[in-house]
């Protein structure tokens, strides 16, 4: 039984800790682009 | 307009040739593979040491993964030298056909690598006490395509692994994985012409099989492979 | 006309991002409820006992992650033969053929071998043809290469609960952790092959990432029905204990399996469009950066 709720864990943690890297790599991208926004004051053009 | 099979064949042999020569001339590769392969030989006979019974059982794999592993060492090597020559810029805009050029390294890589094994075999008979009781000649065919199920594999993926970062270690990386049904393959064969207790002709049969899988899916890719940027 | 294309995408992309929470509440609800059924509802399994529920989480993950590679094996395909029309049309008369032939072998060949259903053997092929073409009308250009990434990583997550799930299930049941048999064999290869996909392009150089990655996807898809037939004629030769087994499944047991996994593809396709959005924003960082580099050499990226 034991085995059971094991691999049942095991799979939801495998699946979590994809997610959390997904979400602190969207952070890190939200970071940059918010950076690269505030760099350019002056228009492109 | 395609090239005429006399033209094609003519740039096999030019490139081989030139590859040869090379390495006879420089002779560095060639050494230190030597004694790496021999390094391998030693370590493994001094981390196994079975009686000449058990021996026949497990020295089909053993071989195999020595040769593997002096065949990614020299394989890193040849596509290195070009690399710091920039000869394959010069490949990239050579007239010759992308195919010519690989077929042409792979050979070279198939003879060295022979090379290689045949200097290691006696080595690991002497030390395995090694006596083959099914029909020995069919070690030959077996690790002719073994050898080249792993060469042209390996050639291709070297020419891959070029421009990586950690060059050296993307190798093995890309070709273990893609070599496991060949090696499992050679590895049983071997064990049943040593045991004499199975035929290897399945096992012969999946190497062809392999081998022309793999050698048609490298020439109908290598142009691309070649031509990335 | 552009401005109104424009206007379409937009659109297209706002009604895909209210979509998105409403889809997820919809896995996640699922997801419960196929729990539950695993866990509560499907009958105990005579021999193997409560351990067998592992099989409704085994099995599911298995296939989607198939499906996954599967879904990457066709945008290599269709990566590399975007330049070339001749190979391209070759390629789409193949995913065609395939789909036409599986469906006639399901009405032709008698008996089919155990287990398997002329039904299935009818949907695998349609599905083949249907995923070919949707990928292409849907991903083109590189949105085909952000999709190959995508469903390696993610295969490559689904592939790695099936190699922890399989001997979690296979120790108390048969008493081994590991076997050499076909099916976790091919599938250990699959997912070396896909770990080597990804580390491949993480450290390539960027200009040729997609192209290399492609080749060596192709490799892979060549190399997997050779080790499971290398494995196959190992076993005739060295026979040893089969996990998983086949053969049929009891019909309540099949149901509980199915709707498991609709709860994983729904939540795998979750992962995939987020994953998705997440390379698009990337790239297109990267090419900001990149425009950046090129306007002001001075300042770095």
């Amino acid at each position: 039984m034991n085995f059971l709720y094991a691999a049942y864990s095991a799979t939801w943690i495998i699946h979590i800790i994809y997610l959390v890297i997904l979400v602190r790599r969207y952070h890190s991208l939200r970071n940059e682009i918010d950076e690269l926004k505030k760099g350019k004051p002056t228009p492109g053009h | 307009m395609s090239k005429p099979p006399g033209a094609v064949a003519g740039v096999i042999q030019a490139t081989l040739a030139k590859d040869l020569r090379l390495e006879w001339r420089s002779k560095d590769a060639i050494n230190s593979m030597l004694f790496f392969s021999l390094l391998v030989v030693v370590v493994f006979s001094f981390s196994f040491d079975p009686n000449a019974e058990e021996s026949r059982q497990i020295a089909g794999g053993l071989v195999w993964v020595a040769f593997l592993f002096a065949a990614v060492v020299a394989l890193g090597q040849t596509w290195a030298r070009e690399l710091r020559n920039q000869v394959l810029d010069a490949y990239r805009v050579s007239p010759a056909p992308a195919n010519s050029l690989f077929l042409a390294k792979a050979l070279g890589n198939f003879i060295f690598v022979a090379i290689l094994e045949l200097l290691m075999t006696p080595l690991f008979i002497m030390f395995y006490k090694l006596r083959a009781l099914g029909p020995a000649w069919q070690l030959i065919p077996i690790a002719a395509l073994g050898t080249w199920a792993i060469v042209v594999n390996g050639t291709f993926f070297a020419a891959m692994s070029l421009r990586t970062r950690s060059r050296e270690i993307m190798l093995p990386l890309l070709l273990f994985p893609v070599c496991i049904p060949a090696l499992l393959a050679m590895v049983n064969a071997t064990t049943a012409i040593l045991t004499g207790e199975l035929s290897a002709k399945f096992w012969i049969v999946l190497l062809t099989t392999y081998d022309v899988v793999f050698t048609i899916a490298c020439l109908l890719l290598f142009e691309l492979v070649l031509h990335a940027e | 006309m552009k401005r109104q294309a424009e206007g379409d995408e937009c659109r297209h992309e706002n009604s895909m991002k209210r979509a998105f929470p409403i889809f997820a509440v919809l896995t996640a609800v699922l997801l419960s409820y196929a729990l539950y059924e695993a866990l509560v509802a499907a009958p105990t399994e005579q021999t193997m006992g409560n351990v067998q529920r592992i099989f409704y989480y085994h099995v599911p993950s298995a296939w989607t992650a198939f499906l996954l590679f599967f879904i990457n094996f066709v945008c290599s395909i269709q990566y590399l033969v975007r330049r070339d029309k001749v190979a391209d049309s070759i390629a789409n008369w193949v995913a065609i053929v395939l789909g036409v032939a599986a469906c006639a072998a399901a009405v032709v060949i008698r008996p089919l071998p155990s287990g398997v259903e002329p039904s299935s053997v009818a949907t695998t092929g349609l599905a083949i043809t249907g995923l070919y073409f949707l990928v292409k009308r849907y991903f083109s250009g590189s949105r085909t290469d952000a999709l190959a990434l995508v469903t390696a990583e993610v295969g490559v997550v689904f592939c790695t609960v099936v190699l922890v799930t399989g001997p979690l299930w296979a120790r108390p049941v048969w008493g081994i952790w590991w076997t050499w048999d076909v099916r976790l064999t091919s599938t250990l290869v699959l997912w070396l092959i896909y770990i080597s996909y990804l580390m491949l392009r993480r450290f390539s150089a960027s200009g040729q990432t997609p192209v290399l990655a492609a080749a060596l996807a192709i490799f892979g898809a060549l190399d997997v029905p050779l080790v499971y037939f290398s494995i196959w004629i190992f076993r005739t030769q060295h026979p040893q204990p089969v996990i998983g087994g086949g053969g049929s499944i009891d019909p309540r047991m099949l149901h509980v399996l199915l709707i498991n996994w609709l709860a994983f593809l729904c939540f795998a396709a979750l992962i995939c469009w987020s994953r998705y959005r997440l390379e698009v924003l990337q790239r297109e960082v990267e090419e900001i950066h990149a425009m950046k580099g090129l306007q002001d050499p001075r300042s770095s990226g």
